[in-house]
């Protein structure tokens, strides 16, 4: 270990690391509250974060046993050590074999039947229950930014989608250019965003409030910019917000969503009334029915 | 475009961009720093005859553990650049690298830590150990094993030309179409990540072939299956999946690029193509991939936690059923990669619960190594530590593993950091790991001199520590709702983490320095480091029964085999199998050769005429290639014959310094 | 590579010449690896049948398998392939009684055979492509030209081995070394008859029935 003696620090380094790790723990405790995915604001978000508790405790079963043996044994059979006993030719047990293939198998099953029914409950295309008629919200990842489309509203906005709260809320996605996912950590887990096809994502808000959004596959240069709010906010303030919205006085006409459709990053949030409700549709059509363009290659 | 430089223009070079080109000049002065210093002792002859053209599996070996540690540096550098990138580009402060270089140097770091590190110093080592393992005097196919790492070699420069000539894919590691399209990545970075991996992939599933040919035919009499040394079954299983699994990369590596090449529709958005399809590909490549990568690792550490116990290796039965169980299921997991894509439950549960099952057999081999400590003499090697470490962050990196396979709870922590916390856990706390211990285990059987312990000491702390404070931090940030790739955030909570994780490259960093000297300080103390008995930890296996370093045919007889540790059991019945029972009698070995060394220059010709459109250049190098290998074919002198008189003289010299004996 | 007799055996034993106990070692571990990467190139080709089973309906508005096979044509090209299999077949039988002459002209056979295969497909991707059916129109065409191609240079390929052949057998006869040869190539001639008839099951009669 003399490599380490020679490079241990000055006593005065020693107190100024001392202060800076100080400070970083401080830091890292404040910031200790907001764990999006740990504080979950809604049904789906609860039950994936609950099975990650659970899931976790399971395992822990057997890796913190496995950890402290590893340390245990190395330190208790260490070759200086004269009170341990040895058997330099034991390497055959049936009754340890049994255990060590039987319990990791237990946890196994336990956790894959777990998997099984969890896996049916939490998926994003079933129908969520709540006291009122599910909101269907169409969404178009575009480079780099958001596009939501209320369809029955008939309204659009980029960049801000809002959502009464304890109403089924059912996402309609799709991509009008490369795969993104779409991701609102507090509320519910994800799903991609491709181009020709449809995905769905069921979300309920249990509490008002603003919560980040992002797209959680990485879609090319402003792809760190392509992140919108969620509001989830009391049925009257969202009428209120739907209202505010149709006095956009901009249509998404053909013209408005050519321009939308080019690349560009971190975009403001922006309105549009009347809204195209049947762009989702048509950008799934375009891509699936329709020819490529000619190429000299016939 | 231009008949002579195709693509390639002067714009193409990054003149402006002040970190490339210092990157590139340090790169350049130290390439002609070591040319010089060949030139000046005079052993470019040497290095001809001894390495570049050598078809010994055991120099070949050495060539691709260099490889794999200089790209390394080239790895870790991208690392540290995100790092630092990360750390700084919060709120108001964009950082110091734009989204076009920053997408670069992520993309960079996962193809070269995967391609063009692990792989080589994995199978590096099997180079190395294999052969000698099963008493074989090289592998089936020498030439192809030349061959194999000269393909790896250019795939390795072709990447590294990404920095000076154009750029690098700004796509992810994993190049997903529609973005790694013509129409949404026009330039040139996908085509260098397409060539360099075909070129490299060529050289890999040779190596899978011909290391399964020399383990299912070669092997010592006696050395029944079930008599093989546990890390020569670990390659085995992972050179199995190389040829089932590398055909898949070599195709949809091909399609893609006849889409950019040809205006194909494989994975395009229009024209009826089905992007899904690649990612579906990609995987059923990439999942028995990372089992390629760590299988050979476990058997590393089932051969230094035996070894350093003094003890046979626990369960050995059940350590090679574990490692078969694994090899079969890597092919019906991939699917975990993507939960997220909408397929239904009843998928998304199967292919959950497949990827649970294989944290069984894991498991198990976690508790085999602990029984094997049990009752044992556990000394506290450098390849030991590497065995301790990895059992402990090994075990953290399978739980969240579980987690991830789990599909509810993938569906919040896809693409988060925590899932690269996840891997970069299992690779660098079990592949990274494990090729260290692997390497200072079989150093001195390589080269004849050990590795000086202090500094690998070091390193060691160095590492784990780091690895420690890098990714933990990625563990809670991704449980805050930070995804992987972004180039710069807003969230306050975060940063604080990221400087944490910053600080923790640093001390990794300190590890690879650390190594670097260690090996510089043991090359130059050889001759105190020296080892002479050629069986320096008290080995079980074959390889420690012969000299450090072997003589090129590795035995002047080949062992016959009755029991599992081999060595062990000669050495425990006095016997020793050196004293030779016969007259030595001649032995064939093949000749050098330049061709695999010619067509790997060529193919990086070839690679770079494709990369820039330049057709010329393209051809005349595929033709050149043929040509080569028509000579190869039409060679007649490709082995010749060591004298017995030699090899008794050898032989004698050897057994007088000590080696080869209990 | 050999395990070397002790001395002493060596001159009790018959005078084998030296070589030739390496030579059959060396065949018999090379027919081996040659196998290994026969079953590695089939999984390249499951692969592409896998693509093609996925993208065989996206016609993208384009011509379909029924629009564009020609099934006589196939089938005429389907006999050139396996009549080729056959005549390497009687080049195997040549040079296992060591006759150099009959090898050297029904290998002559099966090129020509094999010329005229690979000739009939560029024919056939010409006159697609003349069609504007050609691999960019869509992906279903994709796909079928990327499988029927792959194949149709594996068939190349082995064209080309086999004029290296023809030189070397000229030249050195039938000796370990081209004996080897010639029976490696075998295999992969052999290999690739079973593909084309699964292409010609997958691709053409279901494209067409």
């Amino acid at each position: 270990m003399s490599v380490f003696r020679r490079l241990r620090p000055k006593p005065t380094v020693l107190r100024r690391l001392r202060a800076a790790s100080f400070t970083v723990a401080v830091a890292l405790l404040t910031a200790g509250c907001r764990f999006a995915v740990l504080d979950p604001k809604g049904p789906i978000a609860a039950r994936e974060k609950e099975l990650i508790l659970i899931s976790t405790g399971l395992m822990l079963i057997v890796v913190v046993p496995v950890i402290v043996m590893t340390i245990a044994f190395a330190f208790w059979y260490r070759a200086s050590n004269t009170r341990a006993k040895s058997l330099p030719d034991w390497a055959r047990s049936d009754a340890i074999e049994a255990v060590v293939w039987g319990v990791p198998l237990l946890i196994v099953i336990v956790l894959g039947s777990l998997a099984w029914t969890t896996t049916h409950a939490l998926d994003p295309y079933r129908p969520l229950a709540g006291d009122d008629k599910t909101l269907v919200i169409d969404v178009v990842a575009l480079d780099w930014k958001w596009l939501f489309v209320y369809p029955a509203q008939n309204v659009a906005a980029v960049n801000e989608v809002a959502l009464p709260v304890g109403t089924p809320v059912r996402f309609e996605i799709t991509s009008d250019s490369v795969m993104n996912s779409f991701f609102i950590p507090g509320l519910a887990g994800q799903i991609y965003a491709m181009a020709g096809m449809r995905t769905e994502l069921g979300v309920i808000a249990d509490e008002a409030g603003s919560f980040d959004g992002l797209s959680a596959n990485y879609s090319g240069a402003g792809f760190s910019g392509m992140k919108f709010k969620a509001l989830a906010m009391s049925r009257a303030d969202f009428d209120a917000w739907i209202g505010k919205v149709q006095q956009a006085g901009r249509p998404l006409d053909a013209a408005a969503y050519a321009e939308l459709a080019k690349p560009s990053s971190n975009n403001a949030v922006a309105y549009y009334a009347p809204g195209s409700p049947a762009l989702l549709q048509s950008l799934v059509d375009k891509y699936r029915n329709a020819p490529p363009p000619a190429h000299p290659g016939g | 475009m231009n008949a002579i430089f195709g693509k390639l223009t002067l714009e193409a070079i990054p003149y402006d961009q002040v970190v490339t080109m210092a990157a590139v000049g340090l790169g350049g002065l130290a390439a002609l720093a070591v040319a010089a210093a060949i030139t000046w002792y005079g052993r470019w002859r040497w290095l001809w005859d001894e390495y570049l053209t050598s078809v010994d599996h055991k120099k070949i070996g050495i060539m691709y553990v260099v490889l794999g540690l200089v790209m390394l540096l080239r790895g870790f550098t991208d690392a540290i650049m995100m790092r630092i990138q990360q750390a700084i580009s919060f709120g108001a402060n964009p950082g110091y690298l734009p989204p076009h270089h920053y997408d670069q140097i992520f993309s960079a770091h996962g193809v070269i830590m995967i391609f063009f590190v692990a792989m080589p110093l994995v199978v590096g080592l099997m180079n190395i150990a294999v052969p000698l393992q099963i008493g074989a005097r090289d592998v089936a196919f020498p030439f192809l094993n030349s061959l194999s790492f000269w393909l790896t070699f250019a795939g390795a420069i072709l990447i590294n030309a990404s920095l000076v000539f154009g750029e690098f894919a700004k796509t992810g590691w994993a190049a997903y179409p529609p973005l790694s399209e013509t129409s949404f990545s026009p330039d040139v970075g996908v085509d260098y990540y397409i060539w360099s991996l075909e070129i490299s992939g060529i050289g890999t599933l040779l190596t899978g072939v011909n290391f399964l040919a020399t383990i299912l035919r070669m092997r010592a009499p006696g050395m029944k299956l079930m008599r093989m040394p546990i890390f020569t079954w670990t390659a085995f299983c992972t050179n199995v999946l190389i040829v089932a699994a590398f055909p898949i990369l070599t195709v949809t590596l091909s399609l893609l690029a006849l889409d950019r090449y040809v205006g194909t529709h494989f994975f395009t958005n229009d024209g009826g193509g089905e992007q899904m399809m690649y990612v579906n590909l990609f995987w059923a490549w990439g999942h028995p991939e990372v089992y390629i990568l760590v299988l050979p690792a476990f058997g590393v550490f089932s051969e230094v936690v035996a070894t350093f116990s003094g003890k046979p290796l626990f369960g050995y039965k059940s350590m090679v059923w574990a490692t078969i169980a694994i090899t079969f299921f890597s092919f019906v997991v991939w699917l975990h990669h993507f939960f997220t894509m909408g397929a239904g439950a009843n998928v998304n549960a199967f292919f959950g619960i497949a990827t649970m099952i294989i944290a069984i057999p894991t498991g198990v081999k976690m508790f085999n190594w602990l029984f094997t400590m049990f009752r044992g003499r556990v000394r506290f090697t450098v390849p030991m530590l590497w065995t301790l470490g990895f059992m402990i962050t090994f075990t953290i990196g399978g739980m969240t593993g579980v987690l991830l396979a789990m599909p509810g709870a993938d569906f919040v922590l896809h693409n988060s950091l925590f899932l690269i916390a996840h891997f970069h856990n299992t690779i660098i706390g079990g592949v990274v790991f494990g090729v260290f211990a692997g390497i200072t285990y079989w150093f001195p059987k390589a080269t004849g001199f050990r590795l000086y312990e202090p500094l690998g000491k070091a390193a060691f702390w160095c590492w784990i520590v780091g690895f420690y404070v890098a990714f933990m931090p990625l563990y809670v940030l991704g449980f805050m709702g930070m995804t992987r790739r972004l180039s710069h955030y807003d969230n306050p909570d975060w940063h604080p983490w990221l400087v944490v994780a910053a600080g923790g490259a640093g001390l990794i960093a300190l590890g690879i320095l650390f190594t670097i000297l260690q090996i510089a300080y043991s090359i130059w103390k050889r001759d105190e480091l020296r080892d002479l008995t050629g069986d320096p930890w008290n080995g079980r296996t074959l390889e420690w029964s012969t000299s450090s370093p072997p003589p090129a045919y590795n035995f002047a007889e080949t062992p016959h085999v009755t029991e599992l540790d081999a060595w062990a059991r000669m050495k425990a019945s006095g016997g020793g199998m050196f004293v030779p029972a016969s007259p030595y009698g001649d032995i064939h070995m093949p000749s050098n050769t330049a061709a695999g060394l010619l067509i790997g220059i060529l193919s990086i010709g070839l690679g770079f005429g494709l990369v820039w459109y330049i057709w010329w250049l393209a051809a005349v190098s595929a033709l050149a290639m043929f040509a080569v290998l028509l000579h190869r074919l039409f060679e007649a002198d490709i082995a010749f014959v060591i004298p017995a008189a030699e090899v008794k003289d050898l032989e004698l010299r050897r057994l007088e310094a000590g080696a080869g004996q209990p | 590579m050999t395990i070397d007799l002790p001395e002493a055996h060596s001159v009790h034993a018959p005078q084998l010449p030296p070589a030739s106990e390496h030579d059959t070692e060396l065949t018999e571990k090379t027919v081996f690896g040659f196998w290994l990467y026969l079953m590695s190139d089939c999984v390249l080709f499951a692969s592409l049948f896998a693509v093609y089973a996925v993208l065989g309906r996206n016609y993208a508005g384009g011509p379909t398998g029924r629009d564009i096979f020609d099934l006589s044509y196939v089938l005429a090209e389907t006999a050139i392939l396996l009549l080729s299999s056959v005549a390497y077949g009687f080049v195997t039988l040549a040079a296992h009684d060591d006759r150099r002459r009959t090898a050297l002209r029904w290998l002559a056979l099966t090129f020509a055979l094999g010329l005229a295969f690979v000739a009939m497909e560029a024919y056939e991707f010409h006159h697609l492509v003349g069609e504007g059916a050609g691999p960019s129109r869509s992906a279903f065409l994709s796909a079928y030209f990327a499988l029927v191609g792959t194949h149709g240079l594996h068939v190349a390929s082995g064209l080309v081995w086999m004029a290296v052949m023809a030189v070397q057998l000229a030249r050195d006869g039938l000796s370990a070394t081209v004996h080897r040869r010639m029976a490696l190539l075998g295999l992969f001639w052999h290999f690739l008859d079973i593909i084309w008839i699964v292409v010609f099951t997958e691709v053409y009669l279901t494209g067409v029935l």
